[in-house]
């Protein structure tokens, strides 16, 4: 199935998030969308969706014009998408949550899921999408669920396939297992467009590259091209992919951690006897593979969760018992994990958003009353600072694309004087041009004198960033390697295997 | 598609949509008068939620009316032979909507042929002043996104302890009046924190919690008003003895209209939420738990304390229906165990009319205050029955509630502002 859009334009109000967009997928094509954060990609995927209407143009299908009032009308006419946040239901199975919205039926009404499993189990088998079609989806890992959401579209009979930043939440290893999907696919002559800010997988998969800025297309790209090409055609500008730093000048021991568990009310450790320190001025980067507890233990950290047993000290102070105010009152800043979740009210303001955790101190407000006017010049001084692109400070934090809403945690986080900063996935959905902004406000931070603990799934980032790595497996710090270790040093060591030389105390 | 025509059916489902669209064009038109004229049609066609609450109202009238007809006597005889005379019908079927609806304006805002003057008036203040803040109170608790169903409770208790001060204690003039009003609002402040306590400690339900208290509050009452200490004598009737001269309330314009400083405090406790919501640092904390209780906690903010809190300040504005149920002159200055006057359950339409805004609650407020005022005039001078204010109160809500149908019937466009999400998240919790 061939398609085009022609001159696609979406307008929010006066706000053009997308500026006649020109944009032909072959068949059997994979053809990859690369942008900056707000460039209008998402938009353009959920235009192409049926989600929202195009203010102009027209969306043609093998060389017929459709006009898609909703995401059945795009399903029937081929067209699947997996968005940036899954949209599946969790108290339901994967079978289930497969033929929702297009239910299978046997005689009076009753559902048919016998059928739905079969479907299930031969397009898993197909494609090697490994999955059980009776567990419910809330047990399932992300990147299970993503699995889902893929099959979902297939079982509808999709010949495009929308992947919007798929890769953002998947371990390395479940990346390559989803190219390995992505190429038999192909094979088979479904089309793939496929968003994402790692250019190496982009370069890795893509037949063809579209860069799109500013809400234009700026130009198409072969994946021969150098990451650096490809960054500067999105930005604009030549960026700087590695990071530059001097070697640390570690101080005082800012953080503490001795002895640190974490037990879930279901009796599970999740966090098991966990020691490490972090000194003024250095970075220390837990790697891991995701849900190895590395949440748990930021979040014990900031005084969200109890743990069950251990100590944690603030220059020299024990915090173990604190609320999660008097710590972040400390001078911590914390970046969740989770953005959409647990770093952002989605209907609050941009303005209101950057002062989440500070608006009951000067100048924003004090016990009684907010300062509107300093918030809303805090806005627009972290806006320019951190480059958010959105119309106003006002607008609601759930209408910035995904990046942009990493981007204003970030800023809201780093922009007061801290002591230690715990920072989860920092650049997970930031563009490359931001990328190398946060890395450079890291490093920064770090040559201030702040204790930076960094968690990240990303091995290019730690290896980028950390002056030391702790690996996480199993809720245990399995090792510490310095950056200089090579990645299949790293790899085996997230992957729980101790190497006996490696191994520290 | 041309940007004016009508985007409505469109989506197949418009709460599929992952985010409201904004379609709105406005710097276009050249001459400021074609730019008026643009922003008012554009006002018209959005669904902003006054123009949606306004035409809801609307609805609710048209609905109303053919329920007069049905329910009238003279139009339902001459439906008989309608075929030989459709005008009879229509004739007396429109009186019977005319007079109802023309006495309901003159019992809730001006009669040219009865009474005095401001009597209409002052009948809907008095009895929009308790909704107005039972209201206010049920609006906060959605922006904390909790559903606080224990206003009767909380205005019965707080009723009782006012009105206890009122007729029980013996203090100065001017001081008397200020210590019973503190105690209403000491009243309903306990009971609401009683349930806010049980969910931030407990993870009790406030639903739950809240009707359950409302039990507690109504037997308690009960049995107060066979307490001697606390009954009128002789001790015949469930009421209690009055409250002091120096307690009540004092009337805005005279004896002759029951309106009275109760009204005043409606209109500071309006300006009072709308400050709290705007600029208040508590206020912030409120609507950050409400909307992302787990983005609210990271940041620092401790949820069980701001329940607790908003459940003081929720119950007290209760606390202060009550104490003008009881201080003012809405049921002669008896406690009674109807002395909430249903008032709890009717804020609970009265906040969701007002869309979880405090100007927008007392704008409800007095809509629904002009509608009971208008209902005993009903009665008196019409044959329609004054259940048909309830049934109006009723269907207002049920438009509101589908703000996809008032879009459908007037072809308004979906836009940015529209919003009946804090009401969608009230209950989340
Ligand atoms: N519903 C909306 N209302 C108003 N503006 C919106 C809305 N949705 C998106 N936008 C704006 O449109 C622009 C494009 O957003 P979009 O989500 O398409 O970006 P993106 O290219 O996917 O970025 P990212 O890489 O960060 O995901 C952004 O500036 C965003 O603020
Ligand atoms: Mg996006």
């Amino acid at each position: 199935m061939k398609l085009e859009l022609r001159g696609i334009t979406k307008m929010f109000g006066s706000f053009t998030a997308n500026d006649h967009i020109d944009l032909v997928v072959e068949p059997g094509q994979i053809h990859a969308l690369l942008g900056e954060n707000g460039a209008g990609k998402s938009t353009l995927m959920n235009v192409l969706y049926g989600l929202y209407e195009p203010t102009e143009g027209e969306i043609v299908v093998d060389g017929e014009a459709q006009k898609f009032n909703g995401p059945g009308d795009a399903m029937r006419a081929g067209i699947g998408m997996v968005h940036q946040h899954f949209m599946l239901v969790p108290v339901l199975s994967v079978a289930e949550n497969v033929m929702l919205g297009d239910e299978y039926t046997r005689s009076a009404g009753m559902l048919d899921q016998k059928k739905a499993r079969d479907v299930v189990s031969r397009l898993s088998k197909d494609y090697h999408l490994e999955v059980n079609p009776d567990v419910l989806v809330e047990d399932l890992p992300v990147g299970i669920q993503q699995r889902v959401e893929i099959l979902k579209a297939l079982a509808r009979h999709a010949k495009v396939l929308i992947l919007d930043e798929p890769t953002a939440v998947l371990t390395p290893q479940e990346t390559d297992h989803l190219m390995d999907v992505m190429r038999s696919l192909k094979a088979d002559g479904t089309s793939i467009v496929f968003i994402s800010h790692k250019l190496r997988e982009v370069r890795a998969i893509a037949d063809t590259i579209t860069v799109i800025r500013r809400g234009k297309v700026v130009g198409q790209a072969e994946p021969t091209a150098s990451p650096a090409e490809l960054a500067a055609m999105m930005v604009g500008r030549p960026v700087q992919l590695k990071v530059d730093k001097e070697p640390a000048d570690a101080g005082e021991v800012v953080l503490g951690i001795d002895g640190l568990s974490v037990t879930a009310p279901t009796g599970q450790v999740l966090v098991d006897d966990v020691s490490l320190d972090v000194r003024g001025g250095e970075i220390y980067a837990i790697a891991g593979v995701q849900g190895n507890g590395q949440s748990e233990l930021t979040e014990a950290i900031v005084g969200l969760i109890e743990p069950s047993a251990g100590r944690i000290t603030l220059e020299g102070a024990d915090v173990t018992d604190e609320t999660t105010d008097k710590i972040l009152g400390r001078g911590v800043g914390y970046v969740p994990e989770d953005r959409m979740h647990d770093g952002l009210v989605g209907g609050f303001s941009i303005a209101e958003n950057l002062v989440l955790d500070t608006y009951d101190e000067a100048p924003f407000g004090n016990a009684i009353s907010l300062n509107l006017s300093a918030i809303s010049r805090n806005a627009s001084e972290r806006i320019d600072e951190f480059d958010v692109r959105t119309q106003s400070a006002e607008s609601a934090a759930s209408t910035l694309s995904g990046g942009n809403q990493q981007k204003v945690v970030l800023a809201r986080e780093m922009s007061r004087p801290l002591r230690l900063l715990v920072v989860s996935q920092p650049t997970r959905g930031v563009d490359v041009g931001s990328q190398e902004f946060v890395h450079k406000r890291i490093v920064e931070e770090r040559d201030r004198g702040t204790a930076v603990l960094l968690v990240s799934t990303e091995l290019d980032e730690v290896i980028a960033l950390a002056d030391r790595v702790g690996v996480m497996y199993g809720g245990k710090i399995i090792g510490e390697l310095p950056p200089t270790a090579t990645a299949e040093e790293f790899g085996l060591l997230m992957a729980g295997q101790i190497s006996d030389t490696k191994e520290s105390a | 598609m041309s940007p004016e025509g009508p985007d409505l059916g469109k989506k197949k489902d418009p709460g599929e949509e992952p985010a409201a669209e904004g379609d709105t064009k406005l710097a276009q038109a050249e001459s400021g008068d074609d730019r008026t004229r643009e922003t008012i049609s554009q006002i018209l066609r959005s669904d902003h939620p006054a123009v949606v609450t306004v035409l809801a109202v609307i609805c609710a009238m048209i609905v109303g009316a053919i329920l007069i007809v049905v329910s009238d006597d003279a139009t339902r005889s001459a439906a008989k032979y309608f075929t030989a005379a459709p005008g009879d019908t229509l004739t007396t079927g429109w009186d019977a909507v005319k007079n109802a609806y023309v006495a309901l304006f003159e019992g809730a805002i001006y009669n040219p042929n009865g009474g005095q003057l401001l009597s209409p008036i002052s009948e809907t203040l008095v009895y929009a002043t308790p909704l107005i803040l039972a209201g206010l109170s049920v609006t906060l608790a959605f922006r904390a996104g909790l559903f606080n169903i224990g206003a009767q409770g909380q205005i019965l208790m707080s009723a009782a302890l006012a009105g206890y001060i009122g007729f029980a204690w013996d203090l100065p003039a001017g001081i008397h009046i200020i210590v019973a009003i503190i105690g209403g609002i000491i009243g309903g402040a306990i009971w609401a924190a009683l349930a806010g306590a049980l969910k931030a400690k407990t993870g009790a339900h406030e639903v739950i919690t809240t009707i359950m208290l409302n039990y507690v509050a109504v037997f308690f009452i009960n049995w107060l008003l066979t307490q001697t200490w606390f009954q009128a004598p002789p001790y015949q009737q469930a009421v209690s003895r009055p409250v002091d001269g120096n307690a009540q309330f004092w009337h805005l314009f005279g004896s002759g209209l029951r309106v009275n400083f109760s009204f005043v405090l409606a209109i500071a406790a309006t300006v009072f939420v709308w400050w709290l919501l705007k600029y208040g640092t508590f206020g912030f904390r409120i609507r950050a738990v409400g909307s992302n209780q787990d983005a609210a906690r990271t940041a620092g903010m401790s949820v069980a304390a701001t329940y607790i809190g908003v459940m003081v300040i929720v119950g007290a504005l209760c606390g202060l229906a009550g104490a003008s149920q009881v201080l003012g002159e809405a049921n002669n200055y008896h406690i009674t165990a109807s002395v909430d006057g249903g008032v709890g359950f009717t804020a609970i339409t009265v906040a969701l009319l007002g869309r979880g805004t405090s100007w927008g609650t007392f704008a409800a407020g007095l809509l629904f205050g002009a509608l009971t005022a208008g209902s005993g005039q009903l009665q008196a001078s019409t044959p329609t029955p004054p259940d048909l204010v309830q049934v109006l109160q009723a269907l207002v809500v049920i438009f509101i509630a589908a703000p996809g149908l008032i879009r459908l019937i007037f072809r308004l466009r979906r836009s940015k502002s529209a919003g009946s999400a804090v009401l969608a998240k009230g209950w989340n919790g």
